[in-house]
């Protein structure tokens, strides 16, 4: 544990993620004012006593929405990255246990899926079951189960021939025995590792969707649509447009230098 | 590299189209929303309706369909008319692909001449300033989403009237070489930035490696010039996970192109994807889906060649 803390990308993503994290449970609570109540006469403002971020363009305080936005968008990374990792692993396991035909059949159709971009493959499923927050989330997540499945499967064969599997093997154990408690337990760190640095690539592919219109929707406080909302008047105050911006960032850092410190710790030999 | 692996890679590339042409297939054949009604509006008559459906083909079971449009782009290279545009896709998604393909390239071509030194920099000066500040530059390139780094860069070098960039817009270089250069410069930063992040973090770490390694020690020890010592011994070999890396990359690229053509207006294959996604242009959709899975494929498969030449220890059988 004093290890891991000893590098700075360790020490960085853990600050950064117990502040998103704390703003993702908390933030609605502490918020200083309610997230939809209009100020008139405070519109498009910078920072100030008041309005420690400033306002949007209906004089909206963008601490507050900023806050109230944090669950949704840290729910929606968590929640896409892991029911793609769930799916994904167990079709990743699949094939690299069963090898043979199942294994090669399987590994060509992700191949396949592999070779379309991650943001358009999710862009062509929301077409599909259509905008809006639930179905990004669904698209995010199958589009994350072939990069997944892959990973869990190289994971799975390279424990696969160890000698602790085949001492299972031949004390008779059943296969589900084997791959419950002696290749997944081991097979675990780089699914945990990946999922880590997915659930930033989640939450901007998330965002991405909002801002587009085929994610959250009005009124909603998710970071991506309030940057969509504020473009007409970005020149005006760049506030508005900078601070759920930086706070993806913050959120997708967070989430990405954890789970690269992570990996150091985890697995030495790929350190640097 | 054997002829052998070449011709395999190739079959393999062929195979992942097929299994993308399917899934393509498959997702469109699901989408909501009668295509013939899209295009005839919802006051038009059943009897035009069917009309269309049969002049489309739609009425007949999918696979009959499927056929018909793999058989179309294999025997006559046609992918069908535009449903929104009424013009051959072959025409629309040409045009869109010339003028991504000028986006994508320079913006490769700006991060590979960029992130190498910056990389092989960061590995030589590693521990001090110079090395954390392009760490910390590149950690942050890969948390800022596109459209995120396109508002920014919008907000601050493209006001009306005082920014030095326009807001947005094409002009061919073949019309006007400084409008295009003008244009141009604030999608490829975008779309460049990840990238960047990703190759320099990817060169930094290799030449670290790299540095530390025997070969380069005799060769400081047989009294070469640091110069030479770095630029003949050292950063040839940390190119090849470089190369790797960008060929990842252009997966990102293909995605990113998408947004960044649609914050900034140009008339790339991201805009032509995104009108087509919200009319329901069924052909169009599949037709850039399959260039784009094509362009990637093949991408993968260039950079695996590139990585035998540049290090002649990797051997493909």
């Amino acid at each position: 544990m004093r290890k891991f803390f000893s590098s700075p990308t360790a020490v960085v993503g853990t600050l950064l993620l117990a502040i998103v994290l704390f703003a993702a449970l908390f933030g609605p609570l502490v918020a200083p004012f309610d997230p939809q109540e209009f100020h008139p006469v405070a519109r498009l403002q910078g920072p100030s006593a008041t309005y420690w971020l400033g306002t949007d363009q209906f004089g909206r305080d963008l601490l507050s929405r900023v806050l109230n936005g944090a669950p949704a968008t840290v729910a929606f990374g968590l929640f896409a990255t892991a029911i793609g990792v769930g799916i994904g692993s167990v079709i990743g396991v699949i094939a690299g246990v069963s090898g043979g035909w199942v294994d090669s059949t399987i590994m060509r159709i992700l191949d396949g899926l592999l070779a379309v971009p991650d943001l358009l493959f999710t862009l062509l499923i929301v077409t599909v079951l259509g905008g809006g927050m639930e179905h990004a989330l669904l698209a995010v997540a199958i589009a994350f189960t072939p990069g997944m499945a892959r990973i869990a499967r190289s994971a799975v064969l390279s424990v696969r021939t160890r000698d602790y599997v085949r001492a299972a093997v031949a004390r008779g154990e059943s296969g589900f025995y084997i791959v419950t408690f002696e290749v997944l337990p081991n097979a675990l760190s780089p699914i945990v590792v990946e999922s880590t640095i997915r659930v930033s690539f989640a939450i901007m592919i998330g965002a991405t969707l909002g801002f587009l219109g085929l994610g959250a929707q009005p009124p909603s406080t998710e970071w991506g649509l309030m940057v969509a909302e504020a473009r007409q008047f970005m020149f005006r105050n760049p506030w508005c447009v900078a601070i759920p911006g930086l706070s993806i960032a913050m959120a997708a850092l967070g989430f990405n230098l954890f789970g690269d410190a992570l990996r150091d710790a985890l697995d030495p030999r790929r350190s640097h | 590299m054997s002829w052998g692996y070449l011709i395999r890679r190739l079959l393999a590339i062929i195979l992942v189209l097929v299994i993308v042409t399917f899934a393509v297939f498959a997702i469109t054949a699901i989408l909501p929303g009668n295509a013939a009604i899209m295009i005839l509006g919802e006051y038009a008559t059943p009897d035009a309706v069917a009309a269309l459906q049969k002049q489309l083909h739609l009425d007949q079971p999918w696979y009959m369909q499927y056929y018909s449009w793999v058989s179309g782009i294999l025997l006559h290279g046609d992918f069908g008319m535009s449903l929104r545009l009424s013009l051959p896709v072959t025409q629309v998604v040409g045009e869109a692909f010339l003028n991504s393909a000028l986006l994508a390239v320079t913006a490769l071509v700006a991060v590979t001449i960029i992130a190498i030194p910056l990389g092989a920099l960061a590995a030589l000066k590693r521990g001090t300033a110079v090395d954390l500040i392009i760490g910390l530059f590149s950690y942050l390139g890969t948390a800022l989403p596109e459209f995120v780094t396109a508002t920014l860069l919008l907000v601050f070098l493209a006001a009306p009237n005082t920014g030095p960039f326009p807001a947005g817009g094409f002009v061919a270089p073949w019309e006007d070489l400084g409008g295009f250069a003008s244009h141009i410069v604030l999608p490829a930063v975008t779309l460049g930035l990840i990238l960047l992040a990703h190759v320099s973090r990817q060169v930094r770490s290799e030449m670290s490696e790299v540095l530390s390694s025997d070969y380069v020690r005799a060769a400081r020890l047989k009294g070469l010039s640091e110069r030479r010592v770095i630029r003949r011994h050292a950063l040839p070999n940390s190119l090849a996970p470089a190369v790797a890396v960008i060929s990842l990359d252009i997966g990102y690229l293909l995605g990113g192109i998408i947004v960044v053509e649609e914050i900034f207006a140009w008339p790339g294959l991201g805009r032509v994807l995104m009108y087509a996604l919200e009319n329901r242009d069924l052909p169009v959709i599949q037709a850039v889906t399959l260039l784009l899975a094509g362009i990637y494929a093949v991408s993968n498969l260039v950079s695996d060649i590139v990585i035998a030449l540049l290090d002649p220890r990797v051997r493909y059988a």
